[in-house]
């Protein structure tokens, strides 16, 4: 095939996935952080940035939840952050339950921050899903009728900085944990297929976003096995290219229906 | 946000002018009954992002150490997809150092007398010592492209796994035969700062996470003229590695070089040899 046949049949094949893509007035990313990443100079992504790449609205972590004590602190500086991004950043602030006095910290993102959700990061804090205070901790957020964001991973294990090494998150607890909390709003963030379809088999009542979802065609394989109306449109910037996940939705064949429901109504309904 | 944004930006991102070669595609991980089948299935997701050609390497079912018979059936099915997609696939031949007889008659069969453009090592054996010699002699003397799979994994690597230390070792044995380190090491900020210094050795970016940064690092350490795009498909998605490229902070002429030109240099040789049209 010459260059000239091959523009001409591909451009064919694209223009599907580019007119629904044009039909969309929104896109949410559930999966955005600010702050800094303690190895590495992370791109300075803000909410014009993510409106230049089409994203009007993204739920938004600190990075420096993951090592610093001071959770108050960093949450405070999150939610300046998002209300200075003109409503583009929605604040997910961080608890750590084996800090002393996280209820006050809940508090505080309720309260004082008008958070709507709770981002975790069960592995660089030290516990597991199986443990009471995980339990805990889902109850009293649930309670205070926000959502949960738990992040199972932050990079590839295998090009972890030595030092400071993150297994993922076991997350086979998630399934009889959730079965009795009915009202838990609970989403996972940067779960990969193969967690998709082992761990996570049957907890149909939580969101998944697609930011590690890998292998040709993800979104399109990942939907054969997970309901359609739990996964979201997460990108994991700034620590990964937000083109990736653009892509992905080009990459896979998803309807224009689909595409709204990945892209605004999930998250959404997450959002409650 | 007005709808009229958002189609230039994903045009601007999926832009045609742009010409997009693979280094690094595999039959494994995507549906089809048959080598055609899944070539097939590559290139309809191919053609959605943009790619042109795709370079394909090993078979169906991968051994971590092939024995001869095994590497000649992946080389076989290699053979039968790309002679379905001529015109949208190049093939490189499965070899193991552990082997180097048959690996020899396999780059004959393969390279100096079938179709295919390039050799592909993967984790049978590490790369530095001088069992593998004859093959990287045989390989440049057919003007082959070379590639060698590497890591630097903080969780370690397999037994015979390469790291790009291993392959500047190699590198230093040829010093006028360029060698591909495939996947940069994965730990890229590893690998990057471990071939700079070696002229003749070429940057993938396949196979990794698409974490911003690296083609920014590979690009001011290397030079463009010394990155390729490649996929690591179908274990990984097309979206998220071309997005290393497209979301780069990088100019317009650097990401043709990696989408294309830097490949097609390395390719040139063994295309005019065979009197291949690309």
């Amino acid at each position: 095939m010459n260059r000239r046949l091959f523009l001409q049949s591909t451009a064919a094949a694209a223009a599907t996935p580019l007119m629904a893509l044009e039909q969309a007035a929104e896109r949410l990313d559930v999966n955005f952080a600010t702050g800094p990443w303690p190895f590495r100079d992370l791109p300075k992504l803000d909410g014009d940035s993510l409106k230049q790449r089409g994203i009007t609205q993204a739920i938004t972590g600190s990075l420096e939840a993951l090592l610093t004590r001071d959770i108050a602190a960093v949450n405070a500086r999150l939610a300046t952050a998002c209300t200075e991004s003109g409503g583009v950043l929605l604040p997910a602030g961080a608890l750590h339950p084996l800090l002393p006095a996280w209820r006050e910290d809940l508090r505080r993102c309720r309260d004082e921050h008008a958070m709507k959700v709770i981002r975790l990061h069960p592995n660089y804090h030290g516990y597991t899903l199986a443990e009471p205070i995980f339990a805990e901790l889902l109850d009293a957020i649930t309670d205070a009728g926000l959502a949960v964001q738990i992040v199972v991973q932050m990079e590839d294990q295998r090009t972890q900085h030595p030092l400071v090494q993150a297994a993922p998150v076991d997350l086979k607890p998630l399934h009889d944990l959730l079965k009795v909390r009915p009202k838990a709003r609970v989403m996972v963030l940067n779960a990969n297929a193969a967690m998709i379809t082992t761990a996570l088999r049957g907890c149909d009542s939580l969101w998944l976003d697609g930011a590690m979802i890998e292998g040709v065609g993800g979104l399109e394989n990942t939907l054969k096995a997970w309901p359609a109306e739990k996964l979201c449109f997460g990108t994991h910037a700034p620590f990964f290219y937000p083109e990736s996940s653009l892509l992905k939705l080009v990459e896979s064949e998803l309807s224009g229906t689909l595409l709204t429901a990945l892209t605004v109504d999930n998250a959404r309904a997450f959002l409650g | 946000m007005r709808e009229s944004d958002l189609l230039p930006r994903m045009q601007k991102l999926m832009n045609p002018k742009f010409r997009i070669w693979d280094l690094h595609c595999h039959l494994s991980g995507v549906p089809g009954l048959t080598p055609e089948e899944r070539l097939g299935q590559l290139l309809r997701y191919a053609d959605r992002v943009g790619i042109e050609r795709l370079c394909v390497y090993m078979g169906m079912k991968w051994s971590q150490d092939p024995s001869p018979d095994d590497f000649r059936k992946q080389n076989d099915e290699v053979l039968r997809a790309i002679a379905k997609h001529p015109d949208r696939a190049f093939g490189f031949v499965t070899l193991n150092p552990k082997h180097v007889p048959e690996s020899l008659a396999e780059l004959e069969r393969c390279v100096a007398n079938g179709p295919m453009v390039g050799v592909k090592l993967w984790v049978a054996k590490r790369c530095d010592g001088p069992e593998i010699d004859p093959l990287i002699a045989r390989a440049a003397e057919l003007k082959a492209v070379i590639f060698q799979h590497t890591w630097f994994k903080t969780t370690a690597n397999y037994p015979g796994e390469s790291t790009p230390d291993d392959l500047v070792a190699l590198a230093k044995r040829f010093p006028k035969v360029p060698i591909i380190c495939g996947h940069t090491g994965g730990t890229w900020e590893l690998g990057i700062r471990a071939i700079r210094d070696q002229k003749n050795l070429f940057a993938d970016l396949a196979g990794s996470d698409p974490t911003a940064g690296i083609t920014e690092m590979a690009v001011r350490e290397l030079g463009a003229e010394r990155v390729i795009y490649g996929s690591d498909c179908g274990g990984r998605s097309f979206a998220s590695q071309l997005a290393k490229v497209h979301g780069a902070a990088i100019t317009e002429a650097q990401k043709q070089q990696i989408f294309h030109g830097t490949l097609r240099s390395l390719m040139n040789p063994i295309l005019q040899a065979k009197g291949i049209q690309a």
